[in-house]
């Protein structure tokens, strides 16, 4: 059992993991959906004042920023003491692919070097890519009105059109950026 | 308690983004080139599972666990046009940065630091739509 946890979870595991997630939030009377939190972020850093979207009683939604730290301290134990490698298994498509693109630690790496360690932090471009990667996130997120989190899974589990339209979106944008940006971006 | 609960939910969470490999960006990337099941089995299987549980949640009218408030789980507001804008810049900035919200975080506690780049401008883009949201179609 704990071999088989150290080990990458395996699709069919993972999924009902989420769901689980999804429940437990449902059943102490919130919501999943985890852009929302950027949202109260702003408003806790005093965007309300500014602009009406961020007036709001923004410590009603603390719980949200909690969920959010949870994260945090969930990804340093699974990364720390729940891994046996961290390395992720692409297929050797992906990986002959990416090589071919300059990313050379695909397959051998759980996030790619050149845009998540710290060497990122002085390189221009990686700087320039994760900007405007974290830009358009936040910025469509809130106007979708929700996340892989809140449109893909509560709001497909509901059976709601509007989810399904904006994760038509993220899958129409994000395969335009695949084959026609990044290969020219990375 | 309250705090605890949703701290412990939120560890959960963070485990299963980075265990499941739906934070890696090596995924993300993967999955737009279609060349692997998992990402589509994670999002199918999760689907699945979530609409069982959310169905039986309103035909039970099941009560909040800590509160006794009964549980609502509201409708989007009609419409498309915000929808599928606000999708594809979504979708934009996934293929970019390979992250989305909740992963955003389970990375930054996985000690990939430079994530603090995608939460602080996917914060400022949160801030930017506040600001222009009365000139956007909806």
């Amino acid at each position: 059992m704990i071999d088989y946890l150290l080990q990458p979870w395996p699709w069919y595991f993972s999924g009902p993991m989420i769901a689980f997630v999804l429940f437990l939030l449902l059943w102490t009377g919130k919501t999943f959906g985890m852009s929302s939190n950027l949202r109260t972020l702003c408003a806790a850093l005093g965007a309300g004042k500014k602009v009406s979207f961020f007036q709001f009683d923004w410590k009603a939604q603390r719980w949200n920023l909690v969920v959010a730290l949870g994260a945090v301290v969930g990804g340093y134990i699974a990364a720390n003491f729940l891994s046996v490698s961290t390395a992720v298994a692409i297929s050797e498509s992906t990986i002959a692919q990416l090589n071919s693109m300059g990313i050379q630690d695909a397959g051998q790496a759980y996030m790619p070097a050149s845009l998540f360690s710290l060497e990122a932090f002085s390189t221009p471009k990686s700087l320039l890519i994760l900007s405007l990667g974290g830009f358009f996130v936040g910025f469509g997120a809130r106007y979708a009105g929700g996340c892989t989190s809140g449109h893909a899974i509560s709001g497909l589990s509901n059976f709601q059109l509007p989810s399904l339209i904006a994760v038509i979106g993220f899958f129409i944008g994000g395969l335009f950026v695949n084959h026609f940006l990044l290969p020219y971006l990375l | 308690m309250r705090t605890i609960v949703y701290f412990a939910i939120g560890i959960l969470f963070g485990i299963t983004m980075f265990k499941s490999e739906a934070a890696s960006w090596f995924r993300i990337y993967e999955m737009f080139q279609f060349k692997a099941f998992h990402m589509y089995g994670i999002i199918g299987s999760a689907l699945f599972c979530g609409a069982i549980i959310t169905y039986l949640l309103k035909k039970f009218k099941a009560k909040s666990i800590l509160d006794g408030s009964e549980i609502v789980i509201a409708d989007k507001a009609s419409g498309w046009k915000r929808y599928l804008f606000g999708g594809l810049f979504f979708g934009f900035g996934w293929a970019i940065s390979g992250a989305c919200p909740g992963p955003m975080f389970t990375t930054l506690g996985a000690g990939f630091y430079p994530i603090l780049v995608v939460i602080a401008t996917a914060t400022f883009g949160t801030f930017c739509y506040g600001l222009l949201q009365k000139h956007l179609p909806h």
